[in-house]
């Protein structure tokens, strides 16, 4: 069976598949810039025999042997050339690639190659982006405001740093699984935010980091269904993400109680809130599962008003104790507000050192509101928009203070 | 006898083969490594050697710190200085100005600086 | 296998410890080395004298110019290191990590080039 081949379907594939294609060639040659430009000689050639005669029943499996015959070539012309590599003659075409198993193995190979903590952090953005999820090096520049040669040049370094320390193409040790998986966790977690914080989409040629995030994040749920930080990780993106749509309106940023609920994703709320309950069950909670938690709460409450603070509260004091830094702790005072008054939270927010941080400001600003000091909560108000950079946000904390009486 | 480090520092810069780096270009480049290895030979001939080895550039280093309950793995290098150790030789020699007469000839061969140090114990 | 060069980086002030404190570290070093040894990895390792045992020599351009110190005019110097032939970087980070508990101060990991020049001498 073929399909007709338009552009978007295209562009479907090849981001589907691109990860699979680089990760499998990754393994059998061991070089990352061979396996990305046989990936890319095999698109093109896709792009010319794809639309005269359909898309081939598994175009993956397509890709990646074109692919792996294509780096192939390129070994044997770069052995013709230089003479001290005739070895490299010998190579044959004697690990075919399969559609399925070892070929999810390369790609989560792949992952925790390209988020190693050898690697400068935006590298690991940067590279996973690229090699897993398949974007091109201006959409990567693009999407965080960089430059495209910087941006070339931090993917270049890296993986040039890749192939000289010999970070190893491997699935960590068991020892080790746990800090590198967070490692992993973390880069996504950052492209979502880098997405979702920025706005609404401010340039229709940005490539939407929150939708890629959440991508990236099924496909480590497909390669890793047994770990819960991964479930919890892919839940908490679903149940931020399903808000999206109500959080503006008219250019200004809408707070969570102040949200249109009709307005959320419900599919995705469902499909979060059984990703939380599968987390539950298995009973080892983590930095994600509980984040992914809190927000399960927020989301099952019909009105804002419905919101179940204890329970807000209680999971925030688990995650304290794994995370006991000062963002946690201001997120907490916020439930803390709800269930013991705008004073005892206030005393709590008083004693974060985060007053470089506009959420900082724009907590203690809604607390003194509260409490009636209108001149404090006008000041810190001045001071959150100062130093927020979103524009959405600004228009929101804008309107606040001059709603003070 | 006592053990001496004989290092050589340079740039990430310096490590470029296409540009031969400090050298100026790829030819003199070849000329220092091939001088290099004639000197590494007579040191091995002479009973001082023990070890020599060009490291890769700053860029390809990691830092490791241990010291807590799991080890931070961060991408280096350590020091933010303009220049780095490039590769040494550790020697064997029965005192100091023999170690200092073996570096100039190091240094000659190289056609950089070379800075000696004693090893403890 | 790679050679990795794992230098101690940012060590603390070893003359204030107490004797005991600094028996204690070499002990620790000590294991690790021993491990590293009976692993068949271990190609060299060392303690430097500092900055002050330190010469210069430069004849790169005619006769040599001997000059007192460090070459680099950073307080820190490299206070000692370990050549270790490992498999790849994730093998050569744990033996750093071990090395860096064992020191109380962070190690930098650094690969040698493919060739060294030491590969005919039988180290």
């Amino acid at each position: 069976m073929t399909a007709h081949l338009d552009d978007a379907a295209f562009e479907r594939i090849f981001r589907d598949e691109y990860g699979r294609v680089v990760a499998s060639l990754a393994r059998r040659f061991g070089d990352l810039d061979l396996a990305e430009e046989a990936a890319s000689e095999a698109l093109v050639v896709a792009v010319e025999k794809w639309a005269a005669g359909g898309i081939p029943p598994n175009p993956g499996g397509w890709l990646t042997t074109t692919a792996g015959n294509k780096a192939l070539d390129r070994l044997r012309r770069e052995s013709q050339r230089d003479a001290k590599h005739q070895a490299a003659l010998m190579i044959t075409d004697d690990t075919p690639p399969e559609p399925t198993g070892p070929v999810e193995d390369d790609r989560l190979r792949l992952v925790f190659t390209c988020c190693h903590p050898a690697l400068a952090p935006e590298a690991r953005v940067a590279l996973t982006l690229r090699l897993l999820g398949g974007l091109t090096v201006p959409e990567i520049a693009r999407a965080f405001f960089v430059a495209e040669p910087t941006m070339g040049q931090r993917i270049t370094r890296a993986k040039a740093k890749i192939k000289a320390a010999r970070i190893p193409f491997k699935i960590p040790e068991v020892a080790d699984l746990p800090a590198r998986l967070d490692a992993v966790l973390a880069v996504v977690y950052l492209v979502f935010n880098e997405g979702y914080l920025t706005g609404e989409g401010d340039s229709p040629t940005r490539v939407d980091l929150s939708d890629e995030a959440i991508r990236l994040a099924r496909v480590l749920r497909s390669l890793l269904p047994r770990e819960p930080e991964v479930a919890g990780l892919l839940a908490l993106l679903l149940l931020t993400d399903a808000r999206r749509a109500s959080r503006f309106a008219g250019g200004e940023l809408v707070p969570l109680g102040e949200q249109d609920r009709a307005g959320w994703d419900h599919s995705l709320i469902e499909e979060g809130h059984a990703l939380v309950r599968e987390c539950l069950a298995i009973n080892r909670p983590g930095r994600y599962q509980l984040l992914a938690a809190i927000n399960a709460v927020h989301t099952d409450a019909a009105r804002a008003a419905d919101t179940d603070w204890s329970q807000v509260l209680a999971l925030y004091d688990r995650l304290q104790r794994i995370d006991p830094g000062p963002v946690v702790a201001l997120n907490r005072a916020v439930a803390v507000a709800e269930l013991d008054g705008p004073d005892v939270a206030l005393a709590i927010v008083d004693r974060l050192p985060l007053s470089s941080y506009h959420a900082w400001h724009a907590t203690r600003a809604e607390l003194l509101r509260r409490l009636g000091r209108s001149a404090e909560a006008r000041a810190e108000y001045d001071a959150a928009i100062e130093a927020t950079g979103n524009a959405a946000e600004q228009a929101y904390l804008t309107r606040r203070r001059r709603q003070l009486v | 006898m006592t053990q001496y480090l004989m290092a050589v520092h340079g740039t990430e810069a310096d490590h470029d083969m296409e540009t031969g780096g400090g050298y100026g270009s790829r030819e003199a480049m070849m000329a220092a490594m091939e001088e290099t290895e004639r000197y590494n030979k007579k040191l091995q001939e002479d009973g001082y050697w023990v070890f020599a080895g060009g490291l890769k550039a700053p860029s390809t280093a990691t830092v490791v710190d241990g010291q807590g309950d799991s080890p931070v793995r961060t991408d280096g290098p350590y020091l933010e200085s303009k220049e780095h150790i490039g590769g040494f030789w550790i020697i064997e020699a029965p005192d100091h100005e023999t170690a200092l007469r073996l570096a100039a000839e190091a240094s000659k061969a190289c056609g950089g600086k070379v800075e000696v140090r004693p090893f403890e114990g | 296998m790679t050679q990795y060069l794992i230098a101690v980086v940012g060590e603390p002030d070893y003359a204030t410890l107490a004797p005991e404190e600094l028996q204690q570290i070499m002990t620790d070093v000590d294991a690790v080395v021993t491990d590293a040894r009976a692993a068949g990895i271990f190609v060299f390792g060392g303690g430097l004298h500092g900055p002050e045992a330190t010469t210069v020599v430069d004849a790169s351009s005619g006769a040599p110019v001997v000059t007192d110190g460090p070459y680099a005019e950073s307080k820190e110097q490299m206070g000692g290191f370990a050549i270790l032939d490992v498999p790849d970087l994730d093998a050569a980070l744990a033996w750093a990590g071990r090395l860096s508990a064992a020191c109380r101060c962070p190690q930098e990991v650094r690969p040698f080039q493919d060739e060294p020049a030491s590969t005919e001498a039988g180290v």
